[in-house]
């Protein structure tokens, strides 16, 4: 069966506290650290970006892959709503990198936060289809945020890397459901620096109704409920989002807590619900079941079923857990975050 | 340095994205960069390539704190000489922590770095840089 | 292999002459080499159409000043052609290369008379720009290509040598404090005034552990020597200089596949075979110009030339023993630190600092009796190295 065969990811060591964003724009940061629920995000270094993040989600992924030569992977999709070139393949890059070339298919893939699950639905497919053994999907993001707006306090950046393929697998995908709408939440005309969104318009009408109608769509699918998982993974734009669309869906919150990462670094965009499930996957054991959906704005969601195998206890050790690069921190100040994302003019970058 | 052309850093890309030398089968010297003739054994050599495992340590280091032209952002940063364990000295940046934390002797390795862009519209050159190894959990 | 037997007749210097080196904004590359030239053919008492070939230092016309071509240019302003005119490069030492090159020419009996000279004409453009033209003296693709700079480079060796060594940051800034000392007594020299260590060590960092005041300026400037035989020298000057022996190694060009960083090869390589084919030892030599790019550089310099042991260098600096008055007198110009560096014409321009002390005619800074000279000019970390010995003629 078409399952995940390994994992990795990569935090930037750098964060910024909600404290240090409200000090500089003389906002109560009490009212944003328990409003969003997120106390200090990542922050990418002057010299990452979401090819580099890639990469070294990538590597900690194959470190798990053992026994598997990168030339075995036929396809390459890597996700992100920050690719730095507006043309020129991200994926191209990683798969170099990576010593993956030249024998496989590289794209890359947009639609702001769901682009890497959408990457390991393409997997899915050609792995299912016998067109190649492995494939591997890249959910990769340094996110914007306009100075002073409250996406300032979420915007983190992160990346996380899945190999998708038929034999060895550590979960296998039971199935996957999308939903998809033309819902205008939150985006950015090309040429324009920071994206926009639409204030509380990104609740009900968007996350909600994707989350929600996407998770139920899959469990009516394969006949499941609530009860049959173990764990819930959710896109977290903030901390509170998942944790009302848990209890919309019946999910108890013990269920989505322990992938509730936004909480200490923020929402990685593309990455989000891809490190989440990796969380999961550092402690799982075998006959874990766990529901992953995602959320893009725009909007669409794809939602997972996975059931973790045997197998995964011989990978788990392999690659930097996600709470090692949690913990692995160092705080920058405003300043020295606003350096760091390029933010002041005359900048190089 | 000179604003060159695309095709000078593509050549190079084996070596700045996966530090992949060359040993001299011969006098099993290593190299990095690659070198094609072994300059202890010229025609007599046998030069085969080599990866690097990226685990060194910092065989001696400074602070940039006058950029050349295109490092302007990033000043000020480690420049090094990093020892790998297979025996070259490299020059590379290290990153990750802070010009103090550096030292003589300090294990370090690879990770994937921006290493420069040309300007806003040229291509950006992603390639090696070294960073603290097994970084340990900072104290809050 | 090198050594005197190849070559036919001695060589003696006849004729000296040099700009001030500093920031000439009124005078362009043209200007500077003529005035440098027509000095040493004045001196020389000739009208200038005896000299039969030129051998020009010139490290970047190129990206100075969008000029290649350099040596003819000189030939063609100084009014001399036809006479053939070649540019030499060498990084730093394409002074001190073009004067072994000039010598050659002599000794091996091609030419009869010759103009070595170097030339570097550097504040046309930005200093980000005139950085990035010296790093081309560093392996650009390996070394440069990172973001290292040239006095990071150094920077480098002078903390594997205080690593190595236990050099203070205190004894480091000796030398400094003791070429912008010998500079006061130079009316050529780029910086003329007297420093302390205390103005050393306060000084802004330019790359770790090394401050402005451990680094060389960017100097305009020219310098220019005439070479004849040994045996008709006395045409042109009651003073000749004999060039006793003019030696060239080359090393890698990156510091990381030297040997051992804190040790210049080139440097050694080319000692050994200049004291060789000048039969003295080191303890002969009664005045040194070596190559202080960065105050370290000279350290390593007295080590590598054969002047005291390996990690050593910093004693010598006690109770004076490397001013002029000391009994080893080091960079009495104010070396590349205090005196300039114009990169071309450096090497010219230690040279014509021995010559001046070997005649007598050092004024305030001299070194009485000095009867023999060691000059010593680096390419790049220790890529090239040239050994020159001077001796005063009979």
């Amino acid at each position: 069966m078409v399952g995940i065969v390994s994992y990795g990811v990569y935090v930037p060591r750098w964060r910024l506290k909600a404290e240090e964003i409200a000090r500089v724009w003389g906002q109560a940061a009490d009212v944003y650290k328990n409003g969003l629920m997120i106390a200090e995000k990542s922050v990418p270094s002057l010299d990452e970006d979401t090819v580099t993040m890639s990469v070294e989600a990538a590597r900690n992924c194959l470190k798990r892959a053992i026994r598997i030569s990168p030339k075995k992977i036929g396809a390459i999709y890597i996700g992100s709503e920050s690719h730095p070139y507006a043309v020129k393949p991200t994926a191209s890059i990683v798969a170099e990198a990576i010593e993956a070339t030249p024998s496989l298919t590289a794209v890359d893939m947009e639609f702001a936060c769901k682009a890497g699950t959408a990457g390991i639905q393409a997997c899915m497919g050609l792995v299912k289809a016998g067109y190649i053994e492995y494939g591997m999907a890249v959910g990769s993001d340094t996110a914007q945020s306009k100075p002073s707006d409250a996406l300032e306090y979420s915007a983190a950046a992160g990346a996380a890397a899945y190999l998708v393929g038929n034999e060895g697998v550590i979960a296998e995908i039971e199935g996957t459901y999308s939903y998809t709408k033309d819902v205008p939440d939150f985006w950015r005309r090309d040429g324009e620096r920071y994206p926009r969104h639409a204030g509380r318009f990104t609740g009900d009408p968007a996350y909600f109704d994707q989350v929600v109608n996407c998770a139920n769509g899959l469990m009516r699918q394969l006949h499941t409920s609530p009860d049959d998982y173990d764990y819930l993974v959710l896109h977290m734009p903030n901390g509170k989002f998942p944790l009302r669309a848990a209890r919309i869906l019946g999910f108890t919150e013990d269920k989505i807590l322990p992938s509730l990462v936004v909480t200490e670094i923020g929402n990685s965009y593309s990455a989000s619900s891809l490190i989440g499930l990796a969380a999961i996957l550092d402690k799982a054991k075998k006959g874990d079941r766990i529901l992953l959906t995602s959320y893009g704005s725009g909007a669409g969601s794809d939602a997972f079923s996975l059931a973790v195998t045997d197998r995964i206890q011989e990978v788990q050790a392999l690659a930097p857990s996600v709470r090692h690069y949690i913990a692995n921190k160092e705080y920058v100040d405003y300043a020295l975050y606003s350096r760091f994302r390029g933010q002041f003019r005359g900048s190089n970058d | 340095m000179a604003m060159l052309g695309v095709a000078s850093h593509w050549r190079r890309y084996r070596e700045l994205y996966t530090l992949k030398g060359s040993r001299c089968a011969k006098c099993g010297q290593a190299f990095f960069p690659v070198r094609r003739i072994c300059p202890n054994c010229r025609r007599e050599g046998r030069i085969e390539p080599l990866p690097f495992s990226g685990r060194g340590s910092i065989y001696t280091y400074t602070v940039i704190r006058t950029p050349p032209e295109g490092f302007e952002d990033y000043i000020p940063y480690v420049v090094a000489l990093v020892q790998l364990e297979e025996g070259p000295l490299v020059t590379s940046q290290v990153v990750d922590c802070a010009p103090s934390d550096v030292f003589i002797g300090m294990p370090v390795e690879t990770c994937f770095r921006k290493i420069r862009a040309q300007n806003r519209e040229g291509i950006i050159i992603y390639g090696f840089k070294f960073r603290p190894r097994d970084s340990q959990v900072k104290q809050q | 292999m090198n050594g005197s037997d190849g070559l036919r007749r001695r060589v003696a210097i006849v004729g000296i002459g040099s700009t001030t080196f500093g920031e000439h904004w009124d005078k362009g590359l043209r200007d500077l080499a003529l005035e440098a030239s027509l000095k040493a053919v004045e001196e020389a008492g000739i009208k200038g159409k005896e000299i039969e070939s030129f051998y020009v230092g010139n490290m970047s016309g190129g990206m100075f000043l969008g000029q290649e071509h350099v040596a003819a240019l000189v030939a063609d302003f100084l009014g001399l052609k036809p006479a053939p005119a070649v540019r030499v490069e060498a990084a730093c030492a394409s002074g001190g290369v073009a004067l072994r090159q000039g010598y050659i020419s002599v000794a091996s009996g091609l030419y009869d008379l010759v103009a070595v000279g170097g030339v570097e004409k550097m504040t046309d453009v930005q200093g980000s720009l005139a950085a990035t033209a010296l790093a081309g003296a560093m392996d650009t693709e390996w070394e440069a290509y990172f973001g290292a700079t040239f006095p990071g480079i150094y920077a480098m060796m002078a903390h594997r040598y205080m690593h190595n060594y236990g050099l203070s940051r205190e004894a480091l800034a000796e030398v400094a404090v003791k070429n912008h000392f010998h500079g006061s007594f130079n009316p050529q020299a780029h910086f003329k005034n007297r420093i302390t260590v205390d103005d050393v060590i306060g000084s802004p960092l330019v790359a770790d552990p090394l401050r402005v005041y451990d680094c060389c300026p960017m100097s305009d400037g020219a310098a220019c020597l005439l070479l004849a035989p040994l045996e008709e020298a006395r045409k042109y000057t009651d003073t000749p200089i004999i060039v006793e022996a003019c030696s060239q190694a080359s090393d890698s060009l990156s510091l990381f596949d030297r040997g051992d960083i804190c040790t210049l090869e080139a440097t050694r390589e080319a000692a050994g075979q200049a004291f060789s084919q000048a039969k003295i030892s080191p303890r002969e030599v009664d005045v040194l110009e070596v190559h202080d790019c960065f105050t370290i550089a000279e350290l390593l310099a007295l080590e590598d030339l054969g002047f005291c042991r390996k990690g050593e260098a910093a004693s010598l600096y006690k109770e004076g023993q490397t001013y002029f008055g000391g009994r080893l007198p080091v960079n009495t110009d104010g070396g590349l630190k205090a005196g300039g560096h114009a990169v071309g014409a450096t090497g010219i321009k230690q040279a014509i600092e021995l010559v001046k002390q070997l005649r007598g005619d050092a004024g305030g800074r001299q070194v009485k009796g000095a009867e023999i000279g060691l000059a010593h000019n680096v390419g790049g970390s220790g890529a090239t190295a040239v050994v020159t010995i001077l001796r005063r003629g009979g």
